[in-house]
């Protein structure tokens, strides 16, 4: 160390300059791409018809249900098989609002969001007195007794549900089109707000938490909080696609509502894709639906090759397909990486004396951007 | 009065019935930490293997215990040693997804295999047969004989877990694995035996169950919820606290279905919920 600083000359070279960036190039592709999928999403219907419509419904519901399940196993550590309870929670809430009290539909589904994220704050510190698979079940239990009691509620229609005939009032082109932009509007909040709060000090935190419990806690991260905000957010997001969900298909019932389906299908999409990485559900969801579209007609055979194909990733590829690509090519479609960036070029004019030195400074300083902490580029 | 006696005895014999679920349940999690989410498909998968020997051969369900809870053995052990064994670690994730994908499985292979209508497991004239207390009380014979069942497994297994070799390896493995192994236990070989024993009970609760009700292949994830709140009612790490919390649900049950027959589930669900509110260790936890 001493020995570097010898051969410095008096009048130091200007320090390189030095600057922080996420962006990559897999990055700056996917930003493209994104916007120009965004635009070709809105204007489905403009070249597609109402059954495409649905089906791109169903499919943003079943990504933002993995997500959310993903931003909680995979980024909070919370394995829940409850989902389905803030799935039809959400479709309850939305019932209640737009057709027993009469308010606008459409702005129901943000109402109905907020109220299941509400109700989850009193289920999450339940719940979260248990551990692991314990904490699974409790999740389970949760919606289940949602399930039973919505059944038996007689205002609600019981056991066979309810229609959301106010639906009807509005003209179908117009429910139809405003449905499907509040999903694409749905989907872009969701890809673009995970993707900021993991970018954020929240999301610093909550990846820290997810790599180590013990580690993030030891930083002073308080690792119980943090699992009660993406549990809540969690249930908001799935709230909102309960909401959503049944405003399109206009019948709310207890058992297709709190289907157990819900949180299977997010799990093997989550599963499959990649788990604790953005990209994991998106690529999830597409096997997803191409399986389901190779073997519709199949049925229960359907299902079981789910099954074999999930416990197949999950014991060759605990990291998914997403985390097997990442693995051997290093592509992040959604960088979160701080990295630090060096320009070692120019230090073209210089006193000839420094020539050593500065030669030794560009060895040092690679120009290629590696993983640093912040202290380590400043000491110059 | 009398009438609330006889629920709570049913709701005590029905107890039984859970506490056979429950402890195989938490057998592999004390042993191993391994929460089996297909814990219920494989009562009821132990239920239709029953049924092509009750139902097509016409042996007496009791007679064909032994054969089942042999099946289930060999069953356990494999599925842990070829797969789970390989997903335990740090991470409880997958062995929680693995055990997942099996239940899925599970069910879609029972129903294509089976159909979804409904089954069960004639007993014949025992089915209805009962033992009369006094005037009004009558315990059926079935119950009853369900319930000593289960209370001589237990005490089985805790004599096995207490005073055996086997069991002091899996009380040794379940400890601490690391130091168990320098002893020359192979923890690989052990954790198979927690799962082959796990899948003994739940054979012979499987064919019990399969005898009192009629079973789907959709009814598994019900009785995965009823042994996993008998454990946590219950308090994990003890076998006998495991039995109690599933004589509690039972009762629960029972006074809740006498309210109204819909109501049976719910009130377990309920009686669950509240004890992990006021006691979240469990009633009679031995440990913290």
């Amino acid at each position: 160390m001493s020995h570097r600083s010898d051969l410095r000359s008096p009048v130091a070279p200007a320090a390189p300059a030095v600057r922080y960036e996420v962006a990559t190039r897999a990055g700056r592709i996917t930003a493209g791409a994104a916007v120009v999928a965004c635009l070709a999403l809105v204007a489905l219907p403009l070249w597609g018809d109402a059954a495409d419509a649905r089906f791109v419904i169903e499919v943003i519901c079943y990504i933002v249900l993995a997500q959310m399940w993903n931003l909680l196993a995979g980024y909070g550590g919370l394995v829940s098989i409850g989902q389905q309870g803030f799935v039809g929670l959400g479709a309850y809430a939305i019932l209640v609002f737009a057709q027993h009290w009469g308010l606008n539909p459409f702005w129901s589904i943000p109402i109905s969001g907020i109220v299941v994220a509400l109700c989850a704050v009193p289920i999450a510190k339940l719940v979260m007195r248990l551990r692991g698979g314990y904490f699974a079940v409790g999740t389970w239990v949760v919606a289940e007794v949602m399930r039973i009691s919505f059944s038996n509620l007689s205002v609600l229609g019981g056991g066979s549900g309810q229609s959301l005939t106010v639906m009807t009032q509005i003209e179908r082109a117009t429910r139809e089109n405003v449905t499907y932009w509040i999903a694409c509007a749905l989907l872009i909040a969701t890809i673009g707000g995970m993707y900021a709060l993991l970018r954020s000090r929240f999301g610093l935190a909550l990846m820290a938490v997810r790599d180590s419990e013990a580690a993030a806690e030891s930083q002073g991260i308080d690792v119980t909080a943090m699992k009660f905000r993406v549990f809540v957010l969690a249930a908001l997001g799935c709230g909102l696609v309960g909401a959503l969900y049944y405003l399109s298909v206009l019948r709310v019932a207890p058992n297709a509502s709190f289907d157990l389906n819900w949180v299977v299908v997010a799990i093997f999409i989550v599963v499959i894709g990649g788990i604790g990485t953005m990209e994991g559900p998106i690529v999830g969801a597409a096997v997803f639906f191409l399986l389901r579209w190779l073997l519709a007609d199949y049925g229960s055979v359907y299902w079981i090759a789910m099954g074999v194909v999930a416990i197949a990733v999950m014991v060759l590829f605990p990291k998914g397909l997403w985390g097997m690509v990442r693995g051997r090519t290093g592509i992040d479609l959604f960088p979160l990486q701080m990295r630090l960036a060096v320009e070692a070029e120019p230090i073209a004019p210089r006193p000839a004396g420094d020539s050593l030195a500065s030669s030794i400074r560009r060895e040092s300083m690679p120009s290629a951007p590696f993983t640093a902490s912040r202290s380590s580029g400043a000491d110059s | 009065m009398i009438e609330w006696l006889d629920t709570v005895i049913q709701g005590v014999l029905l107890g039984g019935l859970y506490a056979l679920f429950a402890i195989g349940l938490s057998v592999t999690y004390g042993v191993m930490r391994l929460v089996n989410i297909a814990h219920g498909d494989f009562i009821i998968l132990a239920a239709y293997l029953a049924l092509p020997l009750v139902g097509g051969l016409a042996w007496n369900p009791f007679a064909v215990i032994p054969a089942v809870a042999i099946v289930m053995f060999a069953l356990g052990y494999t599925l842990q040693r070829t797969l789970l064994n390989r997903t335990l670690g740090p991470d409880i994730l997958p062995p929680l997804l693995v055990t997942f994908g099996f239940s899925i499985v599970i069910q879609n292979g029972l129903r294509e295999a089976f159909s979804s209508d409904s089954r069960s497991l004639p007993l014949g004239a025992l089915e209805t047969a009962s033992l009369s207390l006094g005037d009004t009380i009558a315990v059926g014979w079935f119950p009853l004989i369900a319930f000593l069942v289960a209370v001589a497994l237990v005490f089985a297994l805790s004599f096995v877990l207490s005073r055996t070799n086997t069991g002091i390896a899996l009380r040794a493995t379940a400890d601490d694995p690391a130091t168990a192994a320098l002893t020359g236990i192979r923890s690989a070989h052990v954790y198979g035996l927690a799962m082959a024993m796990s899948f003994t009970l739940v054979a012979v609760g499987g064919v019990f169950s399969g005898i009192r009700t009629t079973f789907t292949p959709e009814s598994g994830p019900l009785s995965l919820l009823y042994s996993f709140e008998a454990v946590v009612i219950g308090g994990l790490g003890s076998l006998w606290g495991t039995f109690a919390g599933a004589v509690i649900l039972g009762v629960a049950q029972a006074i809740g279905a006498k309210f109204d027959a819909g109501f049976g589930i719910l009130t377990g669900h309920l009686v669950f919920l509240a004890v992990l509110l006021i006691r979240p260790n469990g009633l009679f936890a031995k440990t913290r």
